[in-house]
């Protein structure tokens, strides 16, 4: 019972880290801001997300594991507002590029 | 008063889960008393009124069965994009979409523009009176948003308001 949590715990650790690479992966090939927030979103939703269910399956039924909980609900609830703070400074400001949309997305061209 | 003394259970059991100690007498009192002190200065802010009642339970049990929906709609989106962005082509078409959320509440609202943004390939851009402005990472996306079914059940969630 033991080896199957320290099973499980891993394959989220893992899983985890996966999400939060291919969430720089995108960060990095996203053509400009607004798709790259998408990409950064992977990060903070299943990236988090899993590393903290890894973890939570090591702690077992303990105080950590509830902090764990505590931690990712506090995650979850706030990085939605971080993300719409971002979108409404960048899309605020006459300065900066507005959206590509699917019409001239260098993307869709290809 | 209810308010004020539902906010101090509220942080009393927040400390307690933090803290993690239950049989010091001493660091408990201590840790009752920071509460008081939280409500009190909560009340000096007036952000509680002490003769306001409590805000009433406006989601109840749904809010139970919405989570898990959320959940599981999050992890779908997350698998899409993560798709998207190991495909050598990036197979992306963003879009900007306005909606007409149905929800009658502020509360409700932020729910639904919350939900929409932490659905990965989807964020709230706007919200203002009743519309909605979403940047959407692909055309599915757009549509699965007008197709309008996460509206309806943050909508439903707050059907029990009297």
């Amino acid at each position: 019972m033991a080896g199957l949590i320290d099973g499980l715990s891993g394959l989220a650790l893992l899983g985890g880290v996966f999400f939060v690479i291919v969430g720089g992966v995108g960060l990095l090939r996203m053509p400009d801001f607004y798709t790259r927030l998408h990409a950064a979103s992977i990060t903070d939703t299943l990236g988090a997300g899993l590393i903290l269910l890894g973890l939570m399956l090591h702690g077992g039924w303990t105080l950590v594991s509830a902090k764990l909980l505590l931690i990712l609900s506090f995650l979850w609830l706030t990085s939605p507002t971080a993300t719409h703070a971002l979108v409404r400074a960048a899309l605020s400001d006459p300065e900066n590029p507005r959206p590509l949309l699917s019409k001239d997305a260098p993307s869709s061209k290809s | 008063m209810l308010h004020a003394l539902s906010l101090w259970l509220f942080c009393l059991g927040l400390w307690l889960l933090l803290s993690g100690s239950f049989d010091n007498a001493l660091l408990l009192s201590f840790g009752a008393l920071s509460c008081v002190l939280v409500v009190f200065v909560a009340w000096r802010v007036e952000t509680i009124d002490p003769e306001e009642q409590p805000p009433c339970p406006r989601f109840g049990p749904q809010l139970l069965w919405y989570w898990p929906w959320l959940l599981w709609r999050v992890v779908l989106a997350n698998v899409n994009v993560v798709k998207r962005i190991l495909d050598p082509k990036l197979p992306i078409d963003p879009t900007m979409i306005e909606l007409k959320p149905s929800q009658r509440s502020d509360l409700g609202r932020v729910i639904y523009a919350n939900s929409i943004t932490l659905t990965p390939g989807t964020v709230t851009t706007s919200l203002s009176g009743d519309n909605l402005e979403v940047h959407a990472l692909t055309r599915e996306g757009a549509d699965e948003l007008l197709a309008g079914e996460m509206d309806r059940r943050v909508a439903g969630l707050e059907r029990r308001i009297p």
